[in-house]
């Protein structure tokens, strides 16, 4: 993909100083528990903790950094969906140059999870805290280890994490140490399985394939697909317009 | 009186007295409903309302009716199956029972009690018996809280309305409630009789009293926490499909149609029109009895009913327009709002008609 | 009118909530009652289990789920076109303004940012979609309280500005309108001058609400004092838009974040309100309701001309990265933290939806309050179900 704009980025390397200032207090005040940043000047800052002082990690964000707003909180599953993006057309076939060998590439257990601020794992947990007097949001990250996926809770420091930390418990299986009621929230009491990992297969999708895009003209980057070649079921196909 | 003038077998007149209450309470909650629920209530919120069913959709509420008549008449598994069943039809006895003492005209009257008034604040209470069998009989939840809720509302606003009454009362010196329609068209004000004494000029603290106490009474907004459909889904009602359901429905609206006719008795003058206004209009003089009492010429048999009509459609257009333009009271404040205003308000108000009427 | 102006009364409020909050535990075992799937006060199927002591709650237990729909996986197996038709889902009353956060951070991704015409017709199809979800609530709150009138003012002053996103966007409801690097299509001719005329009709609506709902008594009673939200602990659940607002929270990513859209280039305020509690989030809607209007004459006064699409492949691939960019819908801050690793497809949506965190307040907010009020506080807080379930 080219993009024209890293140019621009280059040339204006100013305006961040408040992020950097607050990277700088974040890291000075947490010391070893940061395990790794980024910053994206102008835009955002991650910061990777260890996963054992999360929990103290929201206490320092929520009385230290006045960091009052609680964002969100997730699950990252930073392994490739072994079922591709279940598109079997043959237009998203042509459109998709190579499948095999990227995601080979960034499977997490060759290289670790290749988001911003880095990670070990497959699971990172994700989580967003802002501070209002400041305007600055800080996205916060911990690798979660495969054999033991679990977490100290945010509760305490911020109520509001409760459901979120509910929906991360079903939606990826991990289980946080101290919540209250640890029960699905969106999925029935007896639901198997942890849909939002990317392992989970996305039924709907086994059952009746994606026709994939055919409601437009052929792609210009790509050959057009010869005629007789079958789009898909829901493909206008003027035989079976019904002659009969 | 003119039925017996005309010497009809008591049977007869029973059945003729039967067949008139019908109309009387559903023939004018026909129109009520037709005019204010469906049309008036639509102009309010800029909608047309039912346009299909006959000319104008005159015809929506026989629609209705044949809808649920149609309906299956659902009656819940755990539900107390008798007291379910007869709960609609204890609260249409109230409603009937409640005509019986309004007087549409001088002999226009189904019976002609010395306690007339105090008859009907008795009998309008059977409704909460009703009300509360639903509640309780359904075997639902909604439908408990709201039966508890409508008892509860229905015992503090019996208060209030009472004591409204009390000031026409006292004014009138009578309960008989014709003998209230003779003292308003007789009555003067400082001397001047020429429009009688309609005691909604007198009595005018005693009448918001009674229009409020009577929409409470109703179950109207806002004072419907026992239906509260966002609340309760239906509240006591919620359980009933059906006719059991318009039964219901044509209890409330023929009970606010009945009281607006007692209103329009208490406060409007009821069926007369003031005594200047007989003696300018030949056919209309009353004459003196041998025993002393008035008696007021037969046209007002006629025209009694209709001018009743017109006070009732104006008081009824009062309750609706109420009904579709506030929020709803939350039950505590409804109870409060009854018992620190509407009661000392009326007690006051009875203190001074009763140093008033021993003054003049 | 703004505030109580007894500033004791509603300490007193507040202690008395907290009070009842606390005493309600040491209660006996009361009865349990389920608001919903189906109720009329949770418009949607959103199911409330209440422990009720008489009228009085003692514990409530949001039940959720009944419409998930998993956009989070859905958008994973999606390409970037497609995903705006999907999101347009999510808060159903305000479409377009789903699509906007999830573009932007595309974009932001992409490194491409549309037009200043796009970013312009941008804000005003947000503005006019905040315009037809908030109105909405102007009424609902009326519904829910026992008003029925207000709801048909705010349905026939609604589909004006409906029109005008119909006239532009060709979708009433949802328009997928929104393209990364700028617009589908431009306005057509003489828009501009019915979008005026349907703010008029907007404009005359907020007068009459305020005059029929606001003015209120029996309004006042139900609402003051009723689900007060301090702002430290509504910080802490992470409630945003008109709700946090409503507690004296002076924030709008419109004003402090303005990320991509016209916003900053227009003269307005940020309203507030100190009291934190339904009343105030209802005045809080119905002042933004009213700001949005005066945003959109501003905006539709200056409208630049130019291109409205920036130069885009046709195959949209966006390169590796991460972004996080949340835009203050109608309903509160919604987010969309984008992971990408360069294919056509996103590889993580996380969806932050405002109704999400406004609702988590409530088993906290309920506890001790009585029935009635508890439909008077889920009013107030205003969720949209789709929104709430994803």
């Amino acid at each position: 993909m080219p993009s024209a704009a890293d140019t621009s980025a280059d040339s204006e390397p100013v305006k961040d100083e408040a992020r950097e200032a607050l990277l700088e207090s974040i890291v000075g005040d947490l010391g070893s528990v940061v395990v790794e940043t980024r910053l994206d000047p102008g835009h955002d800052l991650w910061v990777r903790v260890a996963r054992e002082s999360w929990a103290a990690v929201a206490e320092y964000f929520h009385e230290e950094q006045r960091c009052r707003y609680f964002d969100w909180l997730s699950v990252m599953d930073w392994k490739q969906s072994p079922f591709g993006r279940s598109m079997d057309s043959e237009v998203e076939n042509q459109l998709n140059t190579e499948p095999e060998e990227e995601a080979a590439e960034s499977d997490y257990t060759e290289t670790g999870a290749d988001g911003y601020a880095g990670g070990e794992t497959r699971f990172q947990i994700m989580a967003r805290v802002s501070s209002l007097s400041t305007g600055l949001g800080v996205n916060l990250k911990a690798d979660l280890p495969d054999d033991d996926l679990t977490i100290d809770t945010w509760i305490n420091s911020y109520p509001g994490a409760n459901w979120h930390e509910r929906e991360a418990f079903e939606m990826f299986g991990v289980s946080f140490n101290g919540h209250p009621k640890m029960q699905n929230l969106y999925l029935p009491t007896d639901f198997e399985g942890f849909p939002l990992r990317k392992d989970y297969p996305l039924v709907a999708r086994m059952v009746k394939p994606w026709p994939g895009i055919v409601d437009v003209e052929p792609m210009p980057e790509v050959e057009e697909p010869a005629k007789e070649t079958p789009l898909g079921a829901t493909t206008s196909n003027p035989q079976d317009g019904g002659v009969q | 009186m003119m039925l017996a003038a005309i010497e009809f077998a008591y049977w007869q007149t029973t059945i003729f007295k039967l067949i008139l209450a019908l109309v009387v309470v559903l023939g004018a909650a026909g129109p009520s409903v037709y005019i204010y629920l469906f049309k008036m209530v639509s102009f309010m919120q800029s909608r047309l309302g039912p346009m299909e069913a006959g000319p104008y959709g005159s015809m929506q509420l026989l629609a209705e009716v044949g809808k649920s008549a149609q309906k299956e008449d659902i009656v819940p598994e755990r539900a107390d199956r008798f007291v379910f069943k007869a709960a609609p039809y204890v609260v249409l006895i109230s409603t009937f029972l409640l005509a019986l003492v309004v007087p549409f005209g001088p002999d226009a009257v189904f019976v002609d009690l010395d306690v007339g008034i105090f008859f009907a604040l008795a009998v309008s209470s059977i409704s909460v018996i009703g009300i509360l069998m639903a509640g309780w009989a359904s075997a639902s939840k909604y439908s408990l809280l709201g039966g508890l809720r409508a008892a509860g509302q229905l015992i503090a606003y019996e208060l209030p309305l009472v004591l409204a009454v009390v000031g026409v009362v006292i004014q009138a010196g009578s309960l008989n409630m014709q003998k209230i329609v003779d003292a308003q068209i007789q009555g003067e004000i400082f001397g001047q009789s020429v429009i009688g004494n309609p005691f909604i000029l007198t009595q005018i603290i005693g009448f918001f009293i009674f229009m409020i106490a009577v929409q409470a009474e109703l179950t109207q907004v806002p004072f419907d926490m026992p239906i509260a459909e966002s609340e309760l889904v239906s509240g006591y009602m919620t359980e009933y499909s059906g006719f059991r359901f318009l039964m219901f429905f044509i209890g409330e609206f023929a009970t606010a149609n009945i009281f607006a006719f007692m209103a329009s008795v208490l406060f409007l003058g009821g069926w007369g029109v003031p005594q200047s206004l007989m003696d300018a209009i030949p056919g209309l003089a009353t004459e003196i009895g041998v025993d002393g009492n008035i008696i007021y010429s037969n046209a007002f048999n006629v025209i009694g009913p209709i001018i009743m009509l017109a006070k009732m459609f104006a008081l009824t257009f009062i309750i609706y327009w109420v009904r579709f333009t506030f929020p709803r009271f939350r039950e505590d404040q409804l109870q409060k709002f009854a018992w620190k205003v509407l009661i000392p308000l009326a007690l006051v108000n009875i203190a001074i008609t009763g140093v008033l009427k021993v003054v003049f | 009118m703004t505030a109580i102006n007894d500033r004791r009364q509603l300490a007193y409020a507040a202690a008395q909530a907290t009070d009842a909050r606390v005493n309600i535990e040491l209660e006996a075992e009361g009865m349990t009652l389920n608001i919903g799937p189906q109720h009329p006060a949770t418009h949607g199927t959103l199911r409330i289990i209440v422990r009720l002591d008489g009228e009085q709650v003692i514990e409530a237990d949001p039940v959720m789920g009944y419409m998930h729909r998993g956009y989070e996986k859905l958008t994973e197996v999606r390409t970037y076109p497609q995903v705006t038709t999907l999101i347009n889902r999510i808060d159903w009353v305000s479409s377009f303004a789903n699509e906007v956060p999830f573009i932007l951070a595309a974009e932001k991704l992409m490194e491409v940012e549309a037009p200043p015409r796009a970013q312009w017709i941008r804000t005003i199809l947000f503005e006019l979609g905040r315009i037809a979800n908030v109105s909405m609530f102007l009424g609902d709150m009326g519904v829910q309280l026992g008003a029925v009138t207000p709801m048909f003012y705010a349905l026939r002053d609604r589909e004006f500005i409906l029109n005008q996103i119909e006239a532009a966007t060709g979708g009433r409801f949802h328009p997928n309108f929104d393209r990364i690097g700028g617009l589908k299509d431009d306005l057509p001719a003489g828009w501009i001058e019915d979008t005026r005329l349907a703010l008029d009709k907007m404009e005359y609506f907020c007068q009459q609400v305020e005059d029929l709902v606001i003015g209120n008594e029996i309004f006042e009673q139900r609402t003051r004092g009723i689900g007060i939200i301090p702002a430290d602990v509504g910080l802490s659940y992470g409630l945003s838009g008109a709700n946090i607002r409503a507690s004296g929270v002076d924030w709008d990513l419109r004003r402090d974040n303005p990320v991509g859209l016209a916003w900053d280039q227009v003269d307005w305020r940020v309203w507030t309100h100190p009291d934190g509690d339904s009343f105030a989030r209802y005045w809080v809607r119905l002042q933004e309701v009213r700001e949005s209007c005066h945003i959109v004459r501003q905006l539709l006064d200056g409208l630049p001309s130019g291109p409205i699409m920036a130069k885009v492949p046709r195959v949209v691939k966006v390169p590796e990265g991460e972004a996080y960019v949340a835009c203050e819908n109608p309903l509160g801050q919604m987010g969309y933290y984008l992971v990408s690793q360069g294919g056509l497809t996103p590889f993580r949506v996380k969806v932050r939806t405002a109704s999400f965190s406004n609702m988590s307040i409530t088993p906290w907010l309920l506890k001790g309050t009585y029935v009635a009020d508890v439909i008077t506080i889920l009013a107030s807080l205003y969720f949209i179900l789709g929104d709430l379930d994803r």
